[in-house]
């Protein structure tokens, strides 16, 4: 767990550092500096018309642009996506999960509207709702969690369950405390645990799914630096310049990997019954 | 020579814990044919004692000294091989929960013939001979069949039936039974103790008998022996300890068992009569409905046509075993479920059927304390928060209820500074005290008691008796209590409600129902109370 949350904290650190890295402006490019081999130093004009010398720690892509700029730059979308998509699946999915659970008349509607949205591949919705909004950030976020939301939706219904039989839950509604605060301050608080674990799995899913978006070219628009849009563009030389997809893809596979272990390190801690095998 | 000889036994706890041991220094023997009961409080070590005699410590409780001899054979140090060898041939135990201690996937046959294969060279139709016999044995109807199903199929007093016969099969010289009818009904208690009798008599079965209901003790010991933190503070005939305990803590653990004859009441009560009630049930019935549309339709009548009436000052007890619908009917008049019938009358006002709306200024005045109390309280919230929660709902100022819960903490003689602290860090006996303070809270009219001490050890269970009862007296309450227990019936009740399969089948002032029981149900149970030859509590 200590490995994955390090290794998270420095892709936070760089996300937010990324201009300071010996980086420049990730959509510059230059005609002269193309397919440069990683460590190469060659020229890159900016958008003032100065031209720079600049060494190419990663090489450069086929319009000449920096590939380590651009993959430091597009850690930070992909933190972004994944936190978002993270949060916005779980806030959705704790209401209707919460509601599902408590509510039992609700239960049968939303449950079956659930299991039809799960019925469909995450993937192509999640493509299907950006090619019917806009390629932006916000409905990229929006249309990966969308998918999302049945699983925590579920997962929170099952613990709401198995919670508002406890003793302290039937005690608070014989103290007549409003559903409202019994679902939001008595069984809220004790899902937190699992929420948790399982929103740290909806965050490297999300990162994933964006990558891919990207990468077939229904995601982030492509002057928007992102490890899947890079990936993208340099699928087409992979096989005479392979670093134009290694470095986004080793980062993308490190993050995602990083979160997973983070998920599994908390699940571990914050379960009781977990602790005590150990 | 014993047939268990057990010597300066002493178990390691890991760092960290209340104490470094978890049992110090017993000693103590089981004669062939003697049944002794180990007998103490809940982390007194009783089942830590059964683990070491059966190799099945954990590794979290390693066995720092002693020795334990079966027939004379040292157990400690053997190989776990020879161990294994020797249990179920010549010592076996049975368990508290018969449901978990049975595999729910194999039929009760074959779990029979699993200890029978293992252990015995013997042909298959042999094995079966043996089946069938030891379930005769252990008073199964129509074996055959018992043996083909599964353990859900049984009851749990049948199931433990077959975790005996499991146990005895092979003829041990020792068995060790831990609580074993604990989860059980009285009634069925009464038959399972008088069949480990029967059986520990024909056979000349040494048993180890673990319990901490001194009435369980009265009905079956030989000798007792009392476990007080993990040391054996008593060791006698059971006469000797139950009638004249040398220790302090034996005596005061048997002052402690309430006696299953109801005290004299005060006169001084209000006998009722010119007061309104209450609470008035008519006619109160709760039917559940399951399946319906593709699976059969299946109704469970948990209460049917209840009607009680309860004044101010007055305890009512509800009596009866489990599934005989006695918290359904607290449930019911709580409004934690919806009656399916019939009216609950709260100071006159019907509210059966009263809407959410219409119910709020009466949820004040019904308040419940719970049976179990490491669930009665949200673990994430302090125990102010939970006290103040009732008033603050009700729009009582924040330090007004402050200072009622401070107040109300004094009454359950607890400390103002437990305010701040969460559940965990309280015992069940203090927990349960925060439980009443909570409801008390309210200020109701009605507390309601669903098996509130039930989960206690039975000198705390004494204490938060004699606070109950206090409450009552000082706040003038009514109380509906509900119970299991006809001891802890006994003590508090003025009127007493025994209910069966739904239905109450006798109702009436509390002696009256103790002293001259009329329906034969009741009868049965009293007779199945064990130990009430002996009069505990008097002393």
């Amino acid at each position: 767990m200590r490995i994955g949350a390090s290794v998270l904290a420095l892709m936070v650190l760089i996300a937010i550092a990324a201009p300071w890295l010996g980086t420049v402006d990730p959509s510059l490019f230059d005609a002269g500096s193309r397919d440069l081999l990683p460590g190469a130093s060659g020229e890159i004009t900016t958008l003032e018309g100065e031209t720079l010398r600049h060494t190419f720690l990663m090489g450069s892509d086929s319009y000449g642009r920096d590939i380590y700029s651009r993959v430091l730059y597009g850690t930070r979308v992909s933190l972004v996506v994944g936190v978002a998509t993270a949060l916005l699946a779980l806030a959705a999915g704790i209401v209707c999960g919460l509601v599902a659970g408590y509510l039992r008349w609700l239960d049968g509607i939303l449950m079956r509207f659930m299991d039809g949205v799960m019925a469909i591949p995450a993937i192509l919705i999640a493509i299907a709702l950006v090619a019917l909004w806009r390629g932006s950030l916000a409905t990229v976020v929006v249309a990966i969690a969308v998918p999302e939301i049945p699983r925590v939706t579920r997962l929170v219904r099952s613990l709401v369950l198995s919670i508002r039989e406890e003793p302290y839950v039937e005690a608070a509604i014989a103290l007549g405390t409003p559903t409202r605060k019994i679902l939001f301050g008595h069984i809220l608080p004790n899902c937190m645990a699992p929420l948790i674990v399982q929103g740290t799995f909806t965050c490297a899913f999300a990162i994933l799914v964006e990558a891919v978006l990207s990468f077939l070219g229904v995601g982030l628009p492509p002057d928007i630096p992102t490890w899947g849009n890079i990936m993208a563009e340099g699928r087409a030389q992979f096989v005479s310049f392979p670093h134009n997809v290694f470095f986004p893809g080793v980062f993308l596979a490190v993050t995602v990997l990083a979160v997973n272990i983070l998920g599994d390190g908390l699940r571990d801690t914050l379960d009781p019954k977990m602790a005590k095998r150990v | 020579m014993n047939v268990l000889e057990v010597s300066g036994l002493t178990v390691g706890l890991p760092a960290g814990g209340d104490r470094r041991h978890a049992v110090r220094d017993v000693a103590f023997g089981v004669g062939r044919g003697e049944i002794v009961c180990l007998v103490g409080e809940s982390g007194s070590g009783k089942s830590v004692i059964a683990q070491g005699v059966m190799g099945l410590l954990p590794r979290a409780l390693p066995l720092a000294a002693g020795s334990i001899r079966l027939n004379g054979e040292e157990l400690v140090g053997m190989p776990a091989e020879t161990l294994r060898e020797h249990r179920a041939t010549r010592m076996s135990m049975i368990f508290q929960e018969p449901m978990t201690a049975l595999n729910p996937v194999m039929t009760c046959g074959e779990q029979i013939d699993e200890v029978v294969r293992f252990h015995a060279r013997l042909s298959a139709i042999q094995r079966k001979r043996r089946i069938l016999d030891i379930i005769r044995e252990v008073a199964l109807p129509d074996p055959e069949r018992i043996v083909a199903s599964y353990p859900h199929q049984l009851s749990g007093g049948q199931r433990q039936r077959i975790m005996i016969a499991m146990a005895l099969v092979l003829e041990p010289a020792l068995l060790i039974a831990d609580e074993p009818t604990t989860a059980l009904d009285v009634t069925t208690q009464a038959q399972i103790l008088s069949l480990i009798l029967a059986l520990q008599k024909k056979h000349g079965t040494g048993v180890l008998f673990i319990t901490h209901d001194f009435g369980v003790v009265a009905e079956i010991a030989h000798r007792v022996a009392v476990l007080r933190l993990g040391e054996l503070v008593e060791l006698g005939a059971r006469d000797e300890v139950l009638r004249a305990p040398r220790n302090d803590y034996t005596k005061m653990l048997i002052a402690s068992v309430p006696a299953i004859h109801p005290k004299p009441r005060p006169a001084a009560r209000p006998a009722g009569g010119e007061a309104p009630p209450v609470l008035q049930t008519r006619k109160l019935t709760k039917t559940y409905r399951s399946g319906g549309w593709l699976g059969a339709r299946r109704e469970v009548r948990a209460a049917v046509d209840v009607d009680l009436e309860l004044r101010r000052g007055q305890t009512l007890g509800i009596v009866g075993e489990s599934g005989s619908g006695k918290s359904t009917v607290a449930r019911c008049i709580v409004r934690l479920v919806d009656p399916s019938a019939g009216e609950i009358r709260l100071d006159g006002v019907d509210i059966a059927r009263a809407r959410a709306r219409a119910l709020r200024p009466m949820r004040r005045k019904v308040q419940i304390v719970f049976q179990d109390p490491y669930r009665s309280l949200n673990p994430r919230r302090t125990v102010g928060e939970a006290i103040l929660e009732g008033p603050r709902n009700y729009g009582v100022p924040a330090d007004e209820a402050l200072e009622r819960a401070k107040k109300l903490l004094e009454l359950v003689r607890m400390d103002a500074s437990a305010l701040g602290r969460y559940p965990h860090q309280f015992s069940g006996g203090q927990r349960q005290r925060i439980c009443i303070a909570r409801a008390l809270a309210m200020e109701p009219e009605l507390l309601i008691a669903d098996e509130a001490v039930s989960a206690l050890d039975v000198s705390v269970q004494a204490q938060v008796l004699a606070l109950l009862e206090e409450i009552r007296s000082r706040l003038n309450l009514a109380m509906l209590f509900i119970t299991h227990d006809l001891r802890v019936a006994a003590q508090v009740c003025d009127h007493v409600a025994v209910m069966q399969r739904g239905r109450v089948v006798e109702y009436g002032e509390a002696e009256e129902v103790f002293l001259r029981p009329r329906h034969e149900y009741t009868r049965a149970l009293f007779e199945a109370a064990p130990g009430r030859g002996f009069a505990f509590g008097t002393t």
